[in-house]
């Protein structure tokens, strides 16, 4: 594991507003405490919420369910470096279930890679902030997706073409637990354990929900874990993917793995931080409306309250 | 005829790959399970570092190639048409044309004479399949000599291309000192004065050999090679059309979304022509020897030149 430094940085150093939370890899070569990627998450949060109100559309419940893994990575985990999107030994991220790119956007605005007020303009009619990602419209996304299955066979090329130029770059794709109900997954699984694919992190969401239930009515992909060892794959099991400290300590691990790729199976709750969308399925893919909307970044804002109380 | 050397583009291709590989080291080469069937087993053996095979699973592969392109490698992905277009459409309109990713995808055994195997391998749709996804060019070479010619223009184009090549060695027609290949440009094989017969992939000897024919009855055919689908050569065909009246298209591939629609979405907006389209005919294959069906589906010189004469 990675030392944290216990936080030096004034509780409430982040605004609401994120205007000030540009993080600059380059400015600032220590690592965030847990404590700060807690804040940073709900940054995120509320600019999920903020985008989807704002697009009247989109995906909130996964996304909300992946902020914290958003924030990790992006703040904390992978080598990259907003100013320079292109490196050839950057670290790369897939996002396999890309309808979370609420998420996703809002970590990287977070991060730097474009202006957080461009969060309200998701789903808009010219905006780059497509309803699914778009490599071609954003600098930093590594891969285009959105159709479900198909993101992680693109981080395994990513992978295979590391190992292939004896690069030391790592590769993450995070991929939804109904979103491995497609065939396709298992092919790329099956590809990367074969081929020892120890530069891939495959993450998958397990918040339980998809679209039409439960994924364990709909129909289920469980026992998750066992599956993917048959695959060839290490298996790290989070109980909570929602707690930064236990994210900290599974991707710590999976940078220990040699000579297959990792699987970080982690359970989360979908809505998570937004009471109202906490475990409903039915917030998969629907935005709040006004009154919903205050009510959630109501919500957050206590949230970030409480964690300046630390 | 039996002077004639003939040759499988599939087989082009595999060469091809071997040739390129020595100058690129950012080439590689994908196969699902095939690699002795779409030759590029001959790529292999020069170099097994390069070749990746990614087992029975084409929709996987096309993903892999993706995310091989986006860190500068140029992949040839190399499966049967029916799996790379029909299997696998979806990834590779997703994945790799949506991106618009250097991906060049080498499709074998199109069309009804991959022969014996029957309907369920015989990919009479992938043209069309391939030719509406924005930004895909779709390359159906005709011959050797055309077939590695279009291999290295495509590694030599940046973005998403589909090569169509064939199991049946077929005559080499472009084996002449003035040859040239360029991606979009039409080639006339032969001036004519009453009727433009537009052929692609191995059709186009068909289309010489009925132009040969037509000549004898007194029906003065030009014959145009066009060997990239998209983008389609409209200088040309229109410039055809407006030369001879009538245009034939010629293709071994479904009359629906093929080269004869293309030609036809062209004309209609151009130049108003009237058009036959010589292909199959809306209905799915059979088993038998490759020779016998294009002879039974009409699409060697015979059958050509039959449907023709009758037309003009």
């Amino acid at each position: 594991m990675q030392n944290r430094p216990v936080g030096d940085v004034a509780a409430c150093a982040i605004d609401s507003h994120g205007e000030s939370m540009t993080y600059n890899r380059k400015e600032r070569d220590t690592v965030m405490t847990i404590l700060e990627l807690q804040k940073m998450a709900n940054e995120v949060r509320k600019g999920i919420v903020t985008g989807v109100h704002s697009a009247k559309a989109g995906h909130p419940g996964g996304s909300l369910s992946a902020a914290d893994v958003f924030t990790y990575l992006y703040f904390q985990e992978m080598n990259i470096d907003p100013k320079n999107p292109k490196d050839p030994d950057r670290d790369r991220f897939v996002l396999s279930k890309g309808h979370n790119a609420p998420g996703y956007y809002s970590a990287m605005a977070h991060r730097g890679y474009f202006p957080v007020e461009d969060l309200v303009t998701l789903r808009h009619t010219g905006s780059h902030l497509q309803g699914h990602p778009c490599m071609q419209h954003i600098a930093g996304i590594d891969m285009s997706s959105g159709s479900l299955g198909q993101g992680i066979s693109a981080a395994v090329g990513m992978a295979l073409a590391g190992k292939m130029d004896q690069k030391s770059y790592r590769v993450y794709t995070l991929l939804g637990d109904g979103e491995i109900q497609e065939g396709q997954v298992w092919e790329a699984a099956m590809f990367a354990g074969h081929r020892k694919l120890d530069n891939l992190c495959v993450i998958v969401d397990n918040n339980g929900l998809q679209i039409d239930g439960k994924i364990e009515d709909v129909c289920s992909p469980y026992p998750i874990d066992t599956k993917f060892e048959a695959f060839n794959f290490y298996v790290i099991n989070v109980a909570d993917g929602n707690d930064m400290q236990q994210l900290a300590d599974a991707f710590a691990e999976a940078r220990t793995v040699k000579g297959m790729p990792t699987a970080i199976i982690m359970k989360t709750v979908k809505g998570k931080g937004v009471s109202f969308m906490e475990g409903q399925a039915g917030w998969h893919g629907k935005a709040p409306n006004d009154e919903e909307y205050a009510i959630a970044m109501a919500d957050l804002e206590k949230v970030g309250e409480a964690l300046c109380q630390k | 005829m039996s002077e004639v050397k003939k040759i499988a583009t599939r087989q082009s291709y595999g060469e091809a790959l071997a040739e390129l590989g020595k100058e690129h080291e950012n080439l590689v080469v994908l196969d699902a399970d095939l690699a002795n069937a779409t030759k590029t087993d001959t790529f292999k053996k020069v170099f097994p570092e390069r070749h990746i095979d990614c087992g029975i699973a084409e929709c996987n592969m096309m993903g892999i190639a993706a995310g091989l392109s986006t860190t500068g490698k140029v992949p040839f992905v190399s499966t049967f048409a029916m799996f790379a277009s029909g299997r696998a459409y979806e990834q590779v309109r997703n994945s790799i044309g949506y991106p618009h990713l250097n991906v060049k995808i080498g499709a074998t055994h199109a069309g009804i004479s991959v022969g014996e195997d029957g309907a369920s391998h015989q990919c009479n749709e992938d043209l069309a399949l391939m030719r509406e996804i924005p930004g895909m060019v779709v390359i159906n070479p005709s011959d050797d000599i055309e077939a590695k010619a279009a291999v290295k223009a495509a590694y030599e184009h940046e973005g998403p291309v589909y090569l169509r090549f064939g199991r049946l060695a077929v005559p080499v027609i472009n084996d002449n000192p003035d040859y040239k290949f360029e991606i979009g440009k039409g080639v006339v094989l032969k001036e004519g004065t009453d009727v433009t017969i537009i052929a692609t992939g191995l059709c186009v000897g068909s289309a010489l050999d009925a132009a040969e024919m037509l000549e004898k009855d007194g029906v003065s055919a030009q014959v145009v090679n066009i060997h990239t689908i998209k983008p389609l050569d409209e200088e040309l065909v229109v410039a055809c059309a407006k030369k001879t009246g009538k245009v034939v298209t010629v293709e071994e591939h479904s009359v629906i979304g093929g080269l004869g629609s293309a030609v036809c979405d062209t004309l209609c907006a151009k130049a108003p022509t009237q058009v036959l389209k010589i292909g199959v005919q809306d209905v799915f294959g059979e088993s038998g020897p490759a020779v016998e069906l294009l002879k039974k589906y009409k699409l060697d010189g015979a059958g050509v030149y039959e449907q023709v004469k009758a037309w003009v």
